[in-house]
């Protein structure tokens, strides 16, 4: 039986259609995997169906009757309920407190205690989790336990379907297969499952059918999940419209005489990667590809000391770095554009030029007497370097578009001049036309010298801009080559599955 | 490069100055409110008000917190909050009244003065900086190990500065006023002006706006963030030292009684002078102006024989008018 119909649905943000034309159909009782690339539409998706979205056309059907969820309340009202990553419980309630959470038993203002401990206990125990204690604060449960208390409240609003987004990022292996043994509990009961996950033995261990979405759109739905050779499966995923072009990259093995800026050697942060070696000569773009979780972001912020290793080392140029020190970092010729822009990289009430000469302050310094004029110059001269718009460098730094702030950070570091440059994610939230832009400013730094390490979710941003690539699969290096050797199918496989 | 991203320059919007000009404005409306509580000064008690005693009076009252008010925001802008600025005083202006601290002269007294106040400012800064304790708690449990300690060592009574160190009372009488400029104004202008200078045109200055408005961006920017977060509650414990100095010149002695409700004062003035309690911005001459308001207002109410308790719910109106008059002037610029 068809629970759940989506069809021909469209999202439009300022700059970008999210969802073009998606297709989805799930039947009662089955786990059904959503299968995509980053970018591809699949969280548009899930808050479409959450609730938190209303798409701008198609419909939404179930039991064959059309829907519309103007709000996360309604979507609950119908039957469905979503496990975010980031679980939404509040860690001060109890576990009770926390599955009740806006929809107590209560009467006359009174909550009914001893009723909803019950009903808890009771689901938890459907979940197979009656070990549980019911009364304990939910911030002193491990993630898996969040996870099951998250499942219970879904239940305790007599869920029909549970969408669940990469559920196992946050659990070790026997923890995965205890959900798994939970899922099997919920679609034995006719409870319907959109599982998400990048991981392809899971979705062919647990999963039913799957769609694949690729730039918005469904590019192949009802799939067998166990059959489906994985060829097929990677190649649907993959040739991805690329809409901007890369500049003009070096031909291989022209850095080989260069000297080596840094030497990372058997780098080590338990729970987030390990043995982690790899070197960036001077001119050279090297880039980490890997999926969110894999330890790329985690990788430059050691390198960079906001971060202390477990073990292993940091060479840079022909100093050991000390570990864990950032301040030493940045005094040798270390920058880091950092991955969430406004909330690691800008002070957003102060103005462009500030942001810009926020690492170099003492250089416009005499006995701490700040030079306000050369700054400014200093200043003006690398954001127009870097093209940045408007020119006006007195304006607050919050105002400018995102391609714009991350050129704020660029030329932070540009005007300290680096020697290394870690860039994570630098095209996150900057529309189409200022990548190619911002690509090009990335190029050009690199061709004067710098050297760069570049993270980014974007296989193809990756493979187009960078000289030499690391796979990384689960906080392991598991492939290193030239990037033009390389192609997207061939970093999926990788990272899906070791091969 | 491909494709060529042309986006002419808007029209120069002067947004920089329109910036300035906004934080002028917030200052003159203090000028303002000064000016009025004048006038109403001047209505109500016109030959008492008017005197150069009174004026003299006012400044002086206002010195003394005025100088904390200049090492509390700092500790503003910064991020932080220093709760712990009145007992400090206390504890300042009793250790350097004790007998044996007198018995070093006047300069065994001015020293034990700051030393305790930067001693006070280090073990907070400390605290909040290295042991990563919020900076309302830390500075919470030196305001009352402070104050405790000052009553310990006072045993509750007040210490008057002794026949040899009179020279720094007289410090406090007319006869030592500069150009009729009492010098405790004078310790005032020059910490003002001092602080103003730090905080607009240094380096220092840079790191206190960069580490209040985004800490994780000034760490990642290479600034030592806790070092900077030490420097500011040891500046504000010297400022608290400074304070403690001029409180025994004015009234020739020292008592764990002192400084009581300073942080409050402090904090209201360097609210209502713009700064933002978040950290990150924030003005210093809103500060001074803050305090000069505060001041007139006890003047007038005493002169006019109100009692405190009303010139109380009087400043808690005046902090409430300013914030929410604040809020929408911010408003107005971020949508604009």
């Amino acid at each position: 039986m068809t629970l759940l119909t989506m069809a021909e649905i469209v999202k439009v943000f300022p700059g970008v259609r999210a969802l073009d034309g998606v297709d989805l159909s799930v039947e009662a009782g089955e786990v059904h995997c959503l299968l995509g690339q980053n970018g591809a539409g699949k969280s548009t998706l899930i808050k479409v169906l959450a609730g938190a979205h209303q798409p701008d056309e198609g419909v939404i059907e179930i039991d064959g009757e059309p829907v519309s969820f103007p709000n996360p309340v309604s979507a609950t009202k119908r039957g469905i309920a979503t496990i975010y990553q980031e679980l939404d419980l509040v860690d001060g309630l109890s576990v009770t407190e926390n599955i009740f959470l806006g929809h107590e038993k209560s009467s006359g203002g009174f909550v009914h205690r001893r009723e909803m401990q019950a009903e808890a206990r009771k689901l938890l125990e459907q979940l197979g989790h009656a070990e549980i204690p019911v009364g304990r604060e939910v911030w002193r449960l491990s993630a898996a336990g969040k996870q099951i208390v998250s499942m219970a409240r879904a239940l305790s609003h007599d869920a029909r379907l549970i969408v669940m987004d990469e559920p196992s990022a946050v659990l070790a292996a026997d923890e995965v297969a205890n959900l798994f043994r939970v899922i099997r509990g919920l679609t034995g009961r006719g409870v319907a499952v959109l599982y998400i996950s990048h991981r392809l033995e899971e979705i062919r261990e647990i999963g039913d059918r799957v769609t694949v979405l690729k730039d918005g759109r469904t590019v192949a739905t009802g799939l067998p999940a166990k059959t489906t050779a994985t060829v097929d499966l990677v190649s649907s995923m993959t040739g991805r419209r690329v809409e901007f072009a890369f500049p003009e990259r070096p031909d291989a093995g022209s850095h080989d005489g260069e000297p080596e800026v840094l030497v990372v050697d058997g780098l080590t942060l338990d729970g987030s990667f390990s043995d982690v070696s790899f070197s960036v000569r001077a001119g050279e773009i090297v880039g980490l590809a890997g999926l969110v979780g894999s330890g790329r972001s985690e990788i430059l912020e050691t390198v960079y000391g906001a971060r202390r290793p477990t073990a292993g080392q940091v060479r840079f140029g022909d100093k050991l770095m000390r570990a864990g020190s950032v301040t030493a970092s940045v005094r040798e010729g270390m920058g880091l554009a950092p991955e969430e822009r406004k909330s690691q990289a800008l002070l957003l009430h102060d103005s462009v030029a500030r942001n810009v000469s926020l690492a170099s302050l003492r250089r416009f310094a005499k006995f701490g007497w700040m030079n306000r004029t050369r700054e400014l110059a200093q200043a003006q001269e690398k954001t127009d370097a870097l093209e940045l718009r408007p020119s006006d460098i007195s304006r607050t730094v919050s105002k400018l578009s995102g391609g714009n702030q991350q050129k704020a950070v660029l030329a932070r570091w540009l005007l300290r001049g680096c020697k290394l440059l870690l860039l994570d994610e630098p095209t996150r939230g900057v529309d189409v036309g200022a990548r190619a832009e911002l690509y090009a400013v990335i190029r050009e730094l690199a061709d004067s010298g710098v050297a760069v390490v570049l993270v980014s979710s974007e296989v193809p941003e990756v493979l187009g801009l960078a000289d030499r690539v690391l796979v990384l699969r689960e906080g392991r290096v598991v492939f290193e080559a030239d990037a033009r050797e390389l192609d997207e199918h061939r970093v999926l496989d990788l990272v899906m599955e070791a091969v | 490069m491909t494709e060529q991203v042309v986006v002419a320059d808007p029209p120069p919007t002067r947004r920089g100055f329109s910036m300035r000009r906004m934080k002028d404005v917030q200052n003159l409306g203090l000028v303002a409110v000064l000016v009025l509580l004048a006038i109403a000064g001047t209505v109500t008690k016109p030959d008492q008000f008017l005197s150069t005693d009174n004026l003299i009076l006012v400044l002086t009252l206002a010195s003394i917190v005025g100088v904390i008010t200049v090492g509390m925001t700092f500790v503003i802008i910064g991020g932080g909050i220093d709760l712990s600025v009145g007992a400090v005083v206390a504890l300042s202006t009793v250790w350097a009244t004790t007998k044996a601290t007198q018995s070093y002269g006047i300069g065994g007294i001015i020293f034990c003065a700051l030393a305790v106040g930067v001693g006070c400012g280090l073990v907070s800064g400390l605290l909040i900086a290295y042991g990563k304790l919020v900076a309302f708690i830390a500075t919470i449990a030196m305001l009352a190990s402070a104050r405790g300690l000052a009553i310990q060592l006072s045993q509750g009574k007040t210490q008057v500065v002794n026949f040899q160190n009179q020279g720094l009372v007289d410090l406090g009488y007319k006869k030592s006023y500069i150009l009729g400029i009492p010098p405790l104004v004078i310790i005032f202008v020059i910490v003002a002006i001092l602080g103003w200078i730090v905080l607009n045109r240094t380096t220092f200055g840079r790191r206190t706006f960069a580490i209040g408005g985004n800490p994780e961006a000034a760490r990642l920017a290479g600034i030592d963030v806790k070092r900077h977060t030490l420097s500011l509650y040891v500046l504000s414990g010297l400022c608290c030292g400074i304070a403690s100095v001029m409180l025994v010149i004015l009234t020739s002695s020292g008592t764990s009684a002192n400084g009581n409700l300073y942080e409050l004062d402090a904090i209201a003035a360097v609210i209502i002078g713009g700064t933002l309690l978040s950290g990150g911005r924030g003005s210093l001459v809103g500060s001074v102006l803050g305090v000069l308001v505060f001041t007139l207002i006890s003047v007038l109410f005493t002169l006019n024989n109100l009692p405190t308790a009303v010139q109380q719910i009087a400043k808690g109106a005046i902090i409430v008018v300013a914030v929410l008059v604040q809020r929408r002037a911010s408003n107005e610029r971020t949508s604009s």
